[in-house]
């Protein structure tokens, strides 16, 4: 449990601003006048729209309004392979290659509202399929490619994707397999080598397709309120949540990464999120195209040695990390940043999960810079709550609401009522005003589910906040049982599903448990069916069946035998009574527990 | 310790981490994360083990260095004194 926002405050003073000296004035100076002139109208102005007022789509504003323009022969993203060759797109670059992919999509039949799942490493192949797919007006589905099959099968289902682009090897490990379970899928388009997928049935070969569409492609008229986004994301109970945003989204995209990452013309931008999750889409993909700057896109795993490399090489301007990896790095030293010069560096964000005070004030002992920490997820479609350039960074707080967003703490009243907690530095739910361009418009195929996400005028997003006097809001835990690891949130239902499929498993429940470098690992308890030892050989066993189905970034990283689970009387796994019990904590009210 | 005892430490380690994998199938010369599934943590789990089974300091530098097999088995052998 992160500690409370007085205790922190005392121990780790305000970092004050200006912090160092810069040439760029920030985008954002005075907090109170710019939010109370700021209007979603006024951020629309700023972006283009279609010709001939044929509506807004976020591949335009994010790609063919640059190439049209003055920016057409710079650098839009500057891909950096494994295997250390880079590749180099120009905004007329991109613009070639994803109305190459529309045509390919539009020869197929694929239109309006179809969803492309995209299963990729970020590969430049993702980033066109991305924007090609938002050109056509079919709706781009990032699927993260350490996903098991588990994983990958429910979210194509309940995407009902018609649309598969992914690679040669991903096809062979994860999906070859469950295609006779993924009815929705007409379309298999693969990124590899001709004489290996003419091997494979059932696909196309996405680079040859490419080579013989047009180049060429109209934008159809796009309704700022039509489809373009699916992001996945998890509950506590139940299938995975399909997040659907608009093109309208975009509006968000470029308005809150002007004043959140502080975006100026000549930046070079890097983003270290994979686009399988939302930041790695809002930020990683469309916001900087949004504002015609250079992005880095790094296709290798995380590196202390590559990283601060490419931050030297690329001369990169602003970054945008995650706190797993700000404390990877800070187990690597503070001496290793400092063997390399970075003076282009200028502004440092992390998102995912909240920052510790450690790591913001870690920034400016290797960088000479605070990181910036923000808060916001799948579900806004963009940053809702910063840290800014040119104010104090209180560290542990997650900032101050942006321009054009209103944040309240409330407090729950009985079954379908809120009440808003005006009086500082008092516990309840962050919950936001609905009205903002990037709001998600639905669960797909669940309209209940989105509907209780909205109470008395709110939208509810399940995180546990304070606000300071200053209005400053502070990140105390979740309000579910969903689990918070190196910046993506996992349902525990999904995990326990994938457990009980193995024949010596009778319950199981699934927990974070506290992580000093992850947040939380996900952590199994298991209860055995009869007949079963509970031994070292089965734990094994477990954990590689988990693995297999779900994959890395999802499966347990321990798992532990119980006697039995607890449940209460309706028969819900009492997660929090198993986090208790590991952490040594009181165990609270257990009088609903069933008896076992 | 000879390198054979290293590999087997490590192959240990790795199937602690991740016992789907199949030590066999290992390509000695490629990536560990190109080839089986394992993320950040497990990867950093796979470093401590290997610290703690063969009680050597390995420096974040290093890292780098124990990201394929036969890298590794080299890297720890180098350190360990093995021959």
């Amino acid at each position: 449990m992160p500690e409370s926002a007085p205790t922190l405050s005392a121990r780790w003073p305000a970092i004050a601003k200006p912090h160092g000296a810069s040439t760029v004035v920030p985008n954002l100076v005075d907090y109170e006048r710019t939010r109370a002139e700021f209007s979603w109208a006024q951020a629309r102005a700023d972006l283009d729209g279609l010709p001939n007022g044929r509506g807004l789509n976020i591949a335009h504003e994010a790609v063919d309004r640059h190439a049209a323009g003055d920016r057409r022969n710079r650098v839009a993203l500057g891909w950096l392979s494994k295997d250390g060759t880079r590749r180099d797109f120009t905004y007329a670059d991109l613009c070639d290659e994803t109305s190459r992919f529309a045509n390919v999509l539009k020869s197929l039949g694929v239109g309006k509202g179809d969803p492309v799942a995209v299963l990729a490493g970020r590969i430049p192949e993702l980033y066109i399929a991305a924007l090609g797919t938002l050109k056509n007006g079919s709706v781009f589905t990032p699927l993260f490619s350490a996903f098991g099959p588990e994983p990958i099968q429910s979210r194509i289902n309940i995407a009902r994707a018609t649309v598969l682009v992914t690679t040669d090897a991903l096809y062979r490990k994860k999906i070859e397999a469950l295609r006779g379970s993924l009815p929705s899928l007409q379309h298999v388009l693969l990124v590899g080598e001709t004489p290996s997928i003419q091997k494979l049935s059932g696909v196309r070969h996405l680079r040859s397709l490419m080579a013989d569409a047009d180049q060429h492609f109209t934008i159809p008229p796009t309704d700022p309120e039509d489809a373009a986004l699916l992001h996945f994301t998890s509950g506590t109970t139940g299938k995975p949540k399909g997040a659907l945003h608009v093109h309208e989204a975009v509006v968000a995209h470029h308005a809150t990464a002007r004043f959140a990452l502080d975006f100026h013309p000549d930046d070079v931008f890097w983003c270290t999120a994979d686009p399988g999750w939302v930041t790695g889409t809002s930020y990683g993909i469309i916001a900087p195209l949004t504002h015609g700057l250079t992005s880095i896109v790094d296709e290798a795993d995380f590196d202390a040695g590559r990283w601060y490399s490419i931050l030297q090489a690329e001369r990169i301007t602003v970054w945008y990390t995650a706190p797993t990896a700000i404390r990877m790095l800070m187990k690597a030293g503070a001496a290793a940043a400092r063997q390399h010069a970075f003076p282009s560096l200028r502004f440092l964000a992390s998102v995912g999960e909240p920052l510790n005070p450690e790591a913001v004030a870690w920034g400016v002992e290797a960088f000479d810079k605070p990181f910036h920490d923000n808060w916001w997820q799948t579900e806004t479609g963009g940053i809702m709550i910063a840290n800014f350039a040119a104010m104090e960074i209180r560290p542990g707080s997650m900032g101050r609401p942006l321009p054009g967003i209103d944040v309240a703490i409330v407090r729950h009243v009985g079954e379908d009522a809120i009440e808003v907690v005006e009086a500082p530095d008092t516990e309840g739910e962050l919950a936001l005003r609905p009205g903002w361009p990037s709001m998600f418009r639905g669960y797909l195929s669940d309209e209940e589910r989105y509907r209780k996400c909205f109470v008395g005028g709110y939208y509810l997003t399940g995180d546990l906040a304070k606000r300071d006097r200053d209005g400053y809001y502070w990140f105390i835990g979740r309000a579910d049982d969903v689990i918070k690891s190196s910046g993506h949130l996992i349902g525990p239902f999904e995990v326990e599903s994938v457990l009980l499929e193995h024949p010596a498993v009778a319950e199981a429940g699934v927990i974070g448990k506290p992580d000093p470098v992850a947040l939380e690992v996900v952590k199994a308890f298991v209860a055995l069916k009869l007949g079963y030892e509970p031994n070292e050989t089965l734990k094994r066993e477990l954990l590689g069946f988990a693995r297999v189905r779900l994959g890395a970034a999802v499966a347990p990283k321990e798992i532990d035998f119980r006697p039995s689970i607890p449940k209460n009387r309706a028969g819900k796994i009492m997660r929090r009574l198993l986090k208790a019990r590991e952490l040594g904590l009181p165990e609270g009210d257990i009088s609903t527990l069933e008896a076992s | 310790m000879t390198p054979d005892d290293i590999k087997r430490v490590i192959i240990d380690a790795l199937t602690r981490i991740a016992p789907e994998i199949d030590p066999a199938s290992i390509e000695p010369g490629a990536s560990f994360r190109d080839q089986l599934d394992l993320d950040s943590m497990d990867f950093l789990n796979f470093v401590l083990a290997l610290h703690d089974r063969l009680g050597v300091d390995i420096p974040e530098v290093d890292y780098p260095r124990l990201y394929a097999l036969d890298g590794a088995v080299a890297y720890l052998a180098s350190k360990t004194g093995a021959n």
